[in-house]
């Protein structure tokens, strides 16, 4: 059936859903119990399941972590919720030397299916420890996968596939997204590992984005086709693995490139895709990649600053126009 | 009479598994000089009893982390030598087909859910391990091995209190051996005991001789009793001494030559033996056997792992993810 819903209202659903089919499904978090989370994704969720697979741990991260890995390789499939992304830099030693490690490094004896559920991104004025866009930091680190879905379907589908995973799966939540309403179908639509999605066709340049990025470039093309230019939108759903695949027959029709992310540009996501698409189709372009980011600055605090340096759709309308421009005086 | 056979049993058997940890770390130190253990090492030599006796009352189902000086550890929780040398030699045949070495062993099978390689990231991961078997309804328990170093970790302090708050059924195992790598504990660690800290997390904390088996023995199965009937964790602070350097590398330049006699004096394995000949009837010919026995073992894991060829690139590559086919399972 399909409904209007919150993109929140769509992953406290998918973890309904898990922890009801699946008894060793169990979350954990800062003030996720009675408090409901600090963005109210987890709210409900005690009263239903009580204590034991609803639980409120001290504001120890990389342990909570940790608790997470010990558990998955006994066969359980813990979700954790790390409040803000940012808080994921004390944690890294589990993820990174850890989580990510111990299938590979002990010969396949264990499995580690853990979802670490985390809030990134800026636009609420939170300043610069509250609202980073960390995913690069986790991105070179083999046997992690790296999610981060833009729409309530795919924040529905891709959880519950996540929960399934045997990997340790890191799962991007805008902070901006959570109030997002969309249709939401309850019948999950994609089980398989998440794929990039072409969500809005077009000719002239590929805009490659993820999570609030995606609907940016969606306002980005809205203005352009007045201006008779059209964007071909590819929201990545999944940054690692890539999907390089669409992006390339993409490239291919366009020519042009540019790549959209919030965090900071330099030796960010875009580089990876870069490098990859030059690997696969660099003669099809037709102009050097373009790509839009923070500049290297710690965010600023002041809702007024912050807006000065957080990218958006303005700068892609801009961009395209110029990247279409030298192409033609060329 | 049957009481004291079962007894005399028990000690040749701590015996037995002392003088394989001991000899076997001689061995590996040969090997590594002789160029066919390529890396680092940490050996337990000095600290068997610590491995020995806190191994000993282990059930089917309880699971026991280490770390980065693990070798003991895992032979006392009953590991084959020969894979654990085909591991060190990095080949095939060793317990993670040479991806895991040295510090990053584990068999699932044994219940030792690993060495580790990283200074205090054990203590982490066993606390979801006590958790799992709490939820899961077992009487089992977990095993947590680390150093004096290690309980200067945040995840030290981070795992004793969420053990404590949750009751979960863990034994912490601080092995004091004075050292974190060169630097004594005099001038790093803020209390006399590190015990203490346990009591700072409400949790009943003992400090005990780690070079007496026995007194491991003993303190060890009261402290599994307490966790088995879900009173919560237990941290055991055996005071040892590493009769090596941190690893084979090391000069120790630090280490003043008339300590290092006193605690060779103080060696467990020497105590023990002096002990079972002392006080049971047991001679000096048994125990030569059990070392002939041992020395035996030891020649058959050195063989074993020479025998075993490398992984090829194709499978080096293999098995990131758990979806993936992974090599030799």
């Amino acid at each position: 059936m399909k409904r209007r819903l919150p993109y929140k209202m769509a992953l406290r659903r998918a973890i309904t859903d898990e922890m009801e089919r699946n008894s060793s499904v169990f979350i954990m978090g800062e003030d996720i119990g009675k408090y409901g989370g600090c963005f109210g994704v987890t709210n409900g969720l005690l009263k239903q399941f009580g204590e034991d697979r609803v639980r409120d741990t001290p504001i120890s991260e990389n342990t909570i972590v940790g608790i997470a890995v010990g558990s998955a390789i006994l066969g359980m499939r813990p979700i954790v919720e790390i409040m803000f992304m940012d808080f994921i830099t004390l944690a890294m030693d589990q993820i990174v030397n850890h989580a990510a490690k111990f299938h590979y490094m002990f010969g396949g004896q264990v499995n580690v299916p853990m979802v670490i559920r985390t809030a990134f991104g800026a636009g609420r004025g939170y300043g610069a420890t509250h609202s980073q866009s960390l995913e690069s930091m986790l991105l070179g680190i083999p046997g992690i996968k790296v999610i981060a879905p833009a729409f309530p379907q795919d924040a529905y589908d891709m959880l519950k596939w996540a929960i399934n995973d045997d990997n340790p799966v890191v799962f991007l939540e805008h902070k901006l997204l959570y109030g997002y309403l969309d249709y939401w179908d309850s019948e999950q639509k994609n089980i398989d590992q998440p794929k990039a999605n072409v969500i809005r066709q077009g000719n002239d340049i590929t805009v490659i984005a993820y999570s609030r990025m995606v609907h940016e470039a969606i306002e980005a093309s809205n203005i352009l086709s007045n201006s008779g230019v059209s964007l071909e939108v590819i929201d990545l759903r999944s940054l690692c693995p890539l999907d390089i695949n669409t992006i390339v027959d993409s490239v291919c029709k366009t020519g042009h490139v540019i790549i959209a992310e919030e965090g900071v540009s330099q030796w960010g996501v875009n580089g990876e895709i870069t490098f990859q698409i030059m690997e696969n189709c660099l003669s099809k372009l037709q102009a050097p990649v373009k790509r839009i980011g923070l500049p290297a600055v710690p965010i600023p605090c002041s809702y007024k600053l912050e807006r000065m340096v957080l990218p958006g759709a303005h700068n892609i309308v801009e961009l395209s126009l110029k990247l279409l421009k030298s192409t033609t005086t060329n | 009479m049957k009481t004291n056979n079962n007894h005399n049993e028990r000690l040749l058997l701590l015996f037995k598994i002392m003088l394989r940890i001991r000899l076997f770390e001689e061995e590996v130190c040969r090997q590594a000089k002789k160029g066919n253990i390529i890396g680092t090492l940490h050996l337990c030599i000095g600290q068997e009893a610590v491995a020995a006796g806190c191994c000993e009352n282990l059930k089917k189902g309880d699971f026991v982390t280490s770390t980065h000086r693990g070798h003991g550890h895992f032979i006392a929780a009953g590991a084959s030598l020969k894979r654990i040398m085909a591991e060190l030699f990095g080949r095939r045949d060793g317990y993670c087909f040479g991806k895991g070495g040295t510090q990053h062993m584990a068999s699932y099978k044994d219940g030792f859910l690993a060495s580790n390689g990283i200074t205090g990231g054990g203590i982490a991961y066993a606390a979801g391990i006590a958790l799992t078997l709490k939820m899961q309804g077992y009487s089992n328990l977990a095993v947590c091995f680390f150093g004096d170093g290690a309980s200067n970790q945040g995840t030290f302090h981070e795992s004793l209190n969420i053990a404590s708050i949750w009751k979960l059924p863990i034994i912490y195992v601080c092995e004091n051996n004075m050292y974190a790598m060169s630097t004594h504990i005099k001038n790093m660690i803020s209390v006399q005991d590190i015990a203490q800290r346990g009591q700072a997390y409400n949790i009943v904390s003992k400090v005990v001789d780690g070079n007496d088996v026995i007194a491991l023995s003993e303190t060890m199965a009261e402290a599994m009793d307490f966790v088995r009937h879900s009173k919560g964790p237990v941290l055991i602070e055996a005071k040892t001494y590493r009769q090596t350097g941190h690893s084979i590398n090391d000069k120790c330049n630090y280490v003043s030559p008339e300590e290092n006699l006193l605690w060779k004096d103080k060696c467990p394995i020497l105590r023990l033996k002096k002990y079972i000949t002392d006080n049971n009837e047991v001679d000096v010919k048994t125990l030569e056997l059990i070392e002939d026995e041992v020395n035996a073992e030891i020649k058959d894991a050195v063989d074993y792992a020479f025998s075993s060829s490398y992984l090829t690139r194709k499978e080096v590559l293999e098995g990131v993810f758990a979806d993936e086919k992974t090599a030799a399972i």
